[in-house]
């Protein structure tokens, strides 16, 4: 069908002025930014965190901060790592870029569009605000284990609530992603048409239509447990802790995806237009999707292999979970042939997501590792599973994030970033990723346990290694900040509406000029 | 620009900020209360003040700008699409706590009860080598219930059948609403309406009867461990579910006595009627895996 879209502004063709243009903007470019910048924000927040944790673990003994501080540090890190930083970041690029890509001239419901960014400011002050509070803020680790959550002070029911507020602004926004690409699309545009980052963000939001609520629902039953005498996780009262382990994993297990599907579809737009290539087996690509999304969702308990669950338990989650690396290799796969014998350029977008394709497989590999219940008694809880994830979500989720950066920047602003600095934040990052996580794995199977804030002596060596590598990491992302917010001020070099050579060939947003206006496709363009 | 044809596109949206600020004010609110404090009540009403006040605005917009012919065929199909996936977001939700009692009485309960030792299993050996597994279970500990901890369950064929009655009934009358708007018969549609929503509260009421049994008799409270638990919490929600879906259908009635629909365009109503389906078939599995077996 064809799409023509009216605007109730439609006298003064722009955006309003002021700080509440961007309250009540329901202009998917606008949003988009909004997610993005916020995610920047709780980035640099998250980090600080985190460079808190190896500031106390560069050496044995306890030097800066007191236990129950250090494990807020790892729980509030990684809360607001994953549902502060990675999700919106990808949230902000689905709205940017999903209606340009199928040639929409809106995503489908904007006003709830703008809810789900707005929900996330008042989630995170919340969050954060934990801290000041009696008892310290949570400490139980992102993933809330009753019994000890159910120890926190006063911090429990906003720890909780803000999971709530996450969870309805992530459905909100997953809803609206799947209405935008099933029902606005340009006329032609048809579904094996799309490029890859739209069909990785439409299985994505099946995903979490699915989990969401669950997370939701496992995290009231800790609310009640708490506060209303409820037994789900009391054994005395015929409950068992471990149900709230099923029931996170079976949201855990699928959101860990949910982080890294869009990265692969990032991943998959960016290597084509460097290559110089159409992807190799696009369709392939579409079904290696769907079945990881399918498999994500029987495999939870690879997480617990450790809590005594039946043998045939742990037998099924350990051949279930290798069989996820089928559809990751057959993606891994295509994204080499793609490389193979392209005319290939290395520009920043390009380095990130080769750096992404090659770390992120190692990630993969420590995954398979694990997954291997007899070897993980070993593996789990250390430092081991802690490198496997940040080489998955850090090396993999952000790398793409960054990839896509780069990649729409010029599209976005109008202005081309500066090619020299972007070189210096990828090699500093790239190097100081692996200096931090690297000699994790070491310290993981040498049986070092996650979530400590002091250790035994011969821990020490790597460990200040790790240090220095995320001192730098951490402050690279400075140069990263400077490059965007240059950018965002229009200063730089002017991009061609194309931005990089033959792109408009692998996809309908380089045929919008750059910087691209506060409204496009308004009449729907023809698909061949 | 002609509006015929076109997907209409919002601007200047106010409602989503008042949304943010009264769910933020009445999940702080409510926190402090529970944390005890004297100011937490306060500010978790006037949060549903406000919250109220948005849904009324964001709704008022949605009916305005609808019953303006703003809305094309295309938005409407955006609309549609929107509420299912709600809904079934809504089932994911049940569903968790549907997990909970089948997690509950066919692993957790046996395990406990010494079952599964073969497997390695050995919760029963190390902690309550005395403790035998019967449906319904407050556990070990007995935990809630009278005195001794003792507690009577629900039986199925009292008012939850008859509740099951009410609800499949409603189910039918709401059909019979739509086959009147579809052959525009107003008369038809408002009966229907007016019935659906009758018996929607109706429901609730005697849900109500129910639980008040429970408490002051059956020694049955949300504290009456695992069965307590998940008996309260899921048909708790699902009564919720009733009364949010019997207001909706509340405001769809008033609409169509104004004339807001006609055969061909009358999307908050079906909307209204899918959820309220969507809590039926909730029920159906309340009752049969909650009350009866
Ligand atoms: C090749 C596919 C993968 C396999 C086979 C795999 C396997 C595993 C296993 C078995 C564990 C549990 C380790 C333990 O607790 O002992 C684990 C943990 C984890 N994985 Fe993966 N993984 C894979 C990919 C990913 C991806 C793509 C992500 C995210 C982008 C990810 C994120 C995580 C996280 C966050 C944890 C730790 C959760 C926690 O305990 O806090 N994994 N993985
Ligand atoms: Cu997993």
């Amino acid at each position: 069908m064809s799409v023509t879209a009216i605007h109730d502004d439609h006298h003064d063709h722009g955006p309003t002025k002021g700080f509440m243009r961007w309250v009540t903007t329901t202009n998917h470019k606008d949003i988009g930014t909004l997610y993005l910048v916020f995610s920047l924000a709780m980035f640099m927040v998250g980090g600080a965190m985190a460079l808190v944790i190896r500031a106390e673990l560069f050496e044995p003994g306890m030097q800066f901060v007191d236990p129950l501080f250090f494990n807020s540090m790892t729980t509030l890190h990684a809360l607001i790592m994953v549902f502060g930083a990675v999700m919106p970041a990808f949230a902000g690029l689905a709205n940017w870029m999903i209606p340009m890509m199928i040639g929409s001239p809106d995503m489908a419901l904007p006003r709830l569009n703008n809810w789900s960014f707005w929900l996330l400011p008042f989630a995170a002050v919340m969050l954060v605000s934990t801290l000041f509070m009696d008892g310290g803020a949570a400490a139980a680790g992102w993933t809330l284990y009753p019994p000890l959550s159910l120890q926190a002070g006063a911090s429990f029911p906003f720890t909780i609530f803000t999971i709530h507020i996450l969870g309805i602004s992530s459905i909100m926004a997953a809803i609206n992603i799947i209405v935008t690409i099933l029902n606005m699309r340009a006329p032609g545009m048809t579904l094996m048409k799309m490029p890859l980052f739209v069909w990785t963000w439409l299985i994505t939001a099946f995903l979490l239509i699915a989990i969401m609520p669950v997370f939701a629902g496992a995290v009231t039953m800790l609310l009640t447990d708490k506060f209303f005498g409820t037994s789900f996780f009391n054994a005395a009262g015929g409950g068992d802790p471990v149900l709230y382990q099923h029931l996170f994993w079976f949201f855990g297990h699928p959101e860990v995806y949910v982080l890294i599907l869009p990265s692969f579809g990032i991943v998959s737009q960016i290597i084509p237009t460097f290559a110089r290539k159409p992807l190799f087996g696009y369709s392939s690509m579409v079904y290696a999707t769907a079945s990881i999304g399918f498999l994500s969702f029987v495999v939870w308990a690879h997480h617990q292999y450790t809590v005594g669950m039946p043998v045939e338990g742990e037998l099924y989650f350990t051949y279930a979970t290798m069989l996820i690396a089928v559809p990751t290799g057959v993606k891994v796969f295509n994204w080499m042939s793609t490389m193979w014998q392209g005319a290939m350029t290395f520009e920043a977008p390009m380095l990130w997501a080769i750096a992404f394709v090659v770390l992120f497989t190692m990630g993969g590999f420590t995954g398979l590792m694990m997954a291997i219940s007899p070897a993980d008694l070993q593996y789990h809880d250390t430092y081991f599973i802690v490198a496997h994830f940040h080489y998955v979500l850090v090396s993999g989720a952000v790398f793409a994030i960054i990839a896509a950066v780069y990649y729409w920047l010029p599209k976005w602003t109008g202005v081309m970033y500066d090619e020299r600095l972007a070189n210096l934040h990828f090699w500093l990052t790239t190097i100081s990723v692996n200096v931090c996580f690297f000699p994790q794995h070491f310290l993981g199977l040498a049986g070092m346990p996650r979530r400590i804030p002091d250790y035994a002596l011969q821990f020490a060596e790597f460990n200040a290694w790790s240090s220095v590598g995320a001192f730098v990491f951490g402050f690279s992302q400075l140069i990263l900040c400077y490059i965007v917010v240059k950018s965002m001020r229009g200063e730089g070099e002017k991009a061609t509406d194309e931005v990089w050579e033959g792109a408009s060939e692998h996809g309908l947003e380089w045929q919008l000029p750059s910087p691209a206006p506060y409204h496009t496709w308004e009449h729907s363009p023809h698909i061949h | 620009m002609a509006l015929h044809g076109s997907y209409y596109l919002p601007h200047k949206a106010t409602q989503p900020i008042l949304g943010s600020i009264g769910l933020f004010m009445l999940l702080v609110g409510f926190s402090n209360y529970l944390n005890g404090s004297d100011l937490g009540p306060t500010m978790m009403w006037i949060g549903v003040g406000i919250l109220a006040y948005m849904m009324f605005v964001w709704f008022g917009s949605v009916i305005r700008e609808s019953v303006a012919g703003l809305y094309n065929h295309q938005v409407d199909v955006s609309f549609r699409m929107g509420m299912i996936w709600f809904i079934t977001s809504e089932v994911f939700f049940f569903a968790a706590f549907f997990g909970a009692l089948f997690y509950s009485r066919i692993l957790a309960l046996p395990w406990m009860g010494g079952e599964g030792s073969a497997l390695g299993v050995h919760t029963h050996q190390y902690l309550w080598d005395t403790f035998k597994n019967v449906w319904p279970s407050n556990g070990p500990g007995h935990i809630g219930g009278k005195e001794g901890g003792e507690f009577e369950p629900m039986a199925a064929w009292g008012i939850p059948a008859i509740n099951t009655l009410i609800l499949l009934t409603s189910g039918a009358t709401v059909t019979w609403a739509h086959w009147g708007m579809l052959k525009d018969n107003r008369k038809q549609l408002i009966i229907g309406l007016a019935a659906t929503v009758a018996l929607g509260f109706l429901f609730v009421i005697l849900q109500g009867v129910e639980y008040h049994e429970a408490y002051s008799e059956m020694g049955l409270t949300l504290g009456t461990g695992i069965y307590g638990s998940t008996f309260f919490m899921l048909t708790g929600f699902h009564g919720l579910h009733v009364s949010i879906g019997a207001i909706i259908l509340t405001v769809v009635l008033l609409r169509s006595i104004r004339g807001h629909f006609s055969s061909e365009n009358h999307f908050a109503f079906e909307a209204a009627a899918w959820y309220w389906h969507f809590v039926d078939v909730v029920w159906l599995g309340l009752f049969i895996f909650v009350y009866w077996l």
